[in-house]
């Protein structure tokens, strides 16, 4: 790492931490309904959003209800994209009259973006209309995240609150998030990423000529689209010279901003983060990697403050830090010191392949960390590409569980839900009854708590061991021998997990893994949700415990880095014999 | 059922206001303020013809051009239409032998020392436009007996169009290889 990368390192970090209480405090001010300076626009509109869809602002909800809500609203969403991506080619902005997609794809690209996944099986400039991006996938972008911040806010809410069973409103909290918090940041930060080239423009494709034309050779068809075959059974081609280049537009910032922020990560192009409209330079790079950061982050503060002491909001950041910065420089360093097998024909420097000239080789890994980190899966880097270790960095940290930032609001129940699982085992350890913020935690809360944790994580095990026995699932592999294992498990670890980047040279579109994964999504999404609601529930109705001298103090260093331990021990005991027999075996394979 | 009801408006509001109200506003303060880079940051030669985008690749593989990096979209190399990279695992023996072939055809063009890494490994966007400007040195020696022009003359033309570091800190040195080779065919066609 020469001394700019260090320093970006280091200037990324102290802006994200500068932002983090500000936005935290923001975002605990909305949640409590309290003014803040964008109601004198943005409560009329509230307001009259109230109004039409019949919402009472005083009405709160048992666990049951804001669970019953949220599955009915997401349900709504699902049939609506569904329906949405079957029928574009009969709707409106749809300058190259693409044609709708099969249902297997339909259905897991509506259940990916309903389920903050934004798993794409599909390529978004060859496949997807204007409309379709507009009024399907981007409204979905911030919905999905207003859900996962609503059932965060509601299991603080079960934390604070004593004696009763009242979480709060779902329909407030999704819309409050929405409008006060993801609209207002996505509307700067989109005019950030137009002021750096990130395009915005209801165009159709633009052709350009070429300064050289491009000559290659084409697989001949015949006039029913079958590849024409030699005698000897190969392949004929004709040779065919491109003149000119069919460049897509399309209203891609309002995209990008809200696809970082709410950590949805699917991109408008197929190459997502990494393509030159998506993110043309360094500074949109840094804005982007910034903007998936930042609401996960902050929300620690918001729910330090909301519980009554921050200090415990900053112990889980600190843990959510620590990770990602070993991660961040493990990856820098492997990926510095290359291919071994592509420095010996002579080539130096870092592993390029699948990484862009523009960003630096920090910019690269600091994105894709954070990227894994969160749920967000957007990329500007190829993963695949990656070296064996380095591809490692990511799909570890996917398999943690979300949880390093993790998605917005979904990191930090599934992060709760491990400081449950740390005060519980720390408690078993000395003896106590284990109490967190001052509730007890007994046998719901574990049960809860377990269902949060590992659900993705039997998922991912039991999906991927179906996989590998089925010719039509290793059939998609792109890479052969332990890569393509790791593609799979990637896969799978993506889809459970609710993150949506890839080993991308697997062939996903077939209807294995769009209907395996769709059930993946489903189940990694709504099981920890549900869970984590109803683990709010029971919480809710405790009382409150005050901290005696037998109290493990839950916002000190120690129980940080107990937390970070217990973490890393789950995800190791889970995951360690896939991870041997994917990346550490391709590690060894290319260094022998 | 109410819930169900409310379900159903949130969502039509929703999609009316985060679907249509949202990208409106943007598209037209971006219009308004940037329209260069909203409508694609195109470059257009004196005579008023759009001749590529400042962002986007294209594919040069003629020796008395500049090179580009490798480019995996299928079809061909910066086809636009169909961005993405290689995918290729680290220890795939076909792209292996791509990377060997392409060391060698760089050598055969008369590069010299070691191989700078994004010359011959493929990007992840398969557009990317910039290679760093170790890598247009060194191609250098070749473009100057092929174009006929010093070396001198020709290195400053690549120091000219080495974009800094952005504020001094973010990402890399970089040279825009459509630019640099449009310069190069108004320098000597």
């Amino acid at each position: 790492m020469n001394v700019f990368e260090l320093l970006e390192t280091i200037s990324f970090f102290t802006i994200l931490l500068i932002l983090v209480k500000p936005v935290g405090a923001f975002m605990a001010r909305v949640y409590q309904g309290e003014r803040t300076f964008l109601s004198p626009v943005l409560a009329p509109c509230e307001n009259l959003l109230y109004r039409i869809c019949g919402i009472n602002r005083d009405e709160e909800m048992g666990w049951k209800r804001y669970a019953r809500a949220m599955i009915l609203f997401n349900l709504a969403l699902f049939a609506a994209l569904f329906a949405m991506l079957m029928l574009q080619h009969m709707l409106p902005l749809n300058p190259l009259k693409l044609p709708g997609f099969s249902w297997h794809l339909a259905l897991n690209t509506a259940v990916s973006f309903v389920t903050n996944t934004n798993w794409q099986a599909y390529s978004g400039e060859s496949a997807v209309s204007y409309f379709t991006q507009m009024a399907g996938l981007a409204v979905h972008n911030f919905v999905s995240a207003a859900t996962g911040m609503a059932v965060v806010i509601a299991l603080i809410r079960g934390f604070v609150r004593r004696k009763t069973s009242m979480l709060g409103n779902f329909w407030l909290d999704m819309t409050r998030g929405a409008l006060y918090i993801l609209l207002p940041i996505s509307l700067i930060a989109a005019l950030v990423l137009v002021s750096q080239g990130v395009i915005q423009n209801f165009s159709p494709y633009k052709t350009v000529p070429l300064v050289q034309p491009a000559s290659y050779d084409k697989p001949k068809q015949d006039t029913t689209g079958k590849p024409v075959k030699g005698e000897k059974g190969n392949p004929v081609t004709e040779r065919v010279t491109v003149k000119e280049v069919t460049i897509p537009m399309g209203p891609v910032a309002s995209q990008e901003a809200i696809k970082e922020l709410g950590t949805n990560g699917g991109g408008f192009f197929n190459a997502n983060s990494s393509h030159p409209y998506e993110n043309p330079t360094p500074l949109s790079n840094f804005v982007e990697i910034l903007l998936i950061l930042l609401i996960p982050g902050s929300l620690t503060y918001t729910f330090g403050l909301m519980a009554g002491n921050t200090r415990q909001g900053w112990a889980l950041l600190a843990v959510m830090l620590l990770v990602l910065i070993v991660s961040f420089g493990v990856l820098q360093g492997v990926e510095s010191i290359g291919n071994p097998l592509v420095s010996k024909l002579g080539v130096r420097g870092v592993n390029m392949e699948g990484k862009e000239v523009r960003f630096s080789l920090a910019g690269s890994s600091l994105f894709t960390v954070s990227t894994t980190g969160t749920s967000c899966g957007a990329i500007n880097t190829m993963h695949d590409s990656l070296t064996p270790l380095g591809g490692m960095i990511p799909l570890s940290l996917i398999l943690l569980g979300e949880i390093i930032f993790g998605g917005v609001g979904s990191g930090l129940y599934t992060m709760l839900a491990f400081a449950v699982i740390a005060v519980f085992v720390a408690g078993l350890m000395i003896g106590r009854t284990p109490e967190y913020l001052g509730k007890k935690i007994e046998v719901r809360e574990m049960w809860m708590s377990i269902l949060t944790i590992l659900t993705a994580g039997i998922v991912v095990l039991v999906l991927s061991g179906i996989a590998m026995i089925s010719p039509s699932a290793t059939a998609s592999m792109a890479n052969p021998g332990a890569h393509g294992l790791s593609e799979v498990l990637y896969a799978f670890a993506s889809m459970s997990n609710n993150n949506g980047s890839a080993f991308a040279g697997l062939n996903a579109n077939v209807s294995f893994y769009n209907i395996l994964g769709s059930i993946a999504m489903i189940l990694g999404r709504y099981v920890p949700a549900v869970a984590v609601l109803a683990m709010a529930g029971s919480l809710a109705e405790k009382k409150y415990v005050p901290p005696s001298l037998g109290t493990l103090p839950t916002d000190k260093a120690p129980f940080a880095l107990w937390l970070a331990l217990v973490i890393l021990i789950v995800g190791a005991l889970t995951f360690f014999p896939a991870l041997a027999l994917g990346p550490i075996a391709e590690h060894f394979m290319m260094n022998m | 059922m109410k819930d169900l009801k409310t379900a159903i408006l949130m969502l039509i509001i929703f999609t009316v206001i985060c679907g249509g109200v949202y990208p409106a506003l943007v598209t037209g303060i971006a219009q308004a303020v940037f329209p260069y880079q909203a409508n694609g940051s195109f470059i257009v030669d004196k005579n008023g013809r759009v001749v590529g985008s400042a962002l986007i690749g294209q594919p040069f593989s003629d020796p008395k051009y500049f090179r580009p990096r490798p480019s995996a979209t299928p079809d061909f190399a910066y086809d636009p239409l169909g961005s993405g990279g290689s995918n290729s695992g680290p220890t795939n023996r076909a792209y292996l032998a791509t990377v060997a072939e392409r060391v060698k055809s760089l050598r055969n063009a008369g590069l010299s020392g070691s191989v700078p890494a994004e010359l011959v490994q493929a990007s992840a966007s398969g557009l990317d436009p910039h290679i760093s400007p170790e890598a247009a040195m060194a191609q250098v020696p070749r473009l100057a007996g092929l174009r006929g022009v010093s070396e001198v003359a020709l290195g400053r033309l690549v120091q000219a169009h080495t974009e800094d570091r952005q504020l001094g800190i973010l990402g890399s040195q970089r040279v825009n290889v459509l630019e640099l080779n449009l310069e190069l065919d108004t320098l000597k066609p």
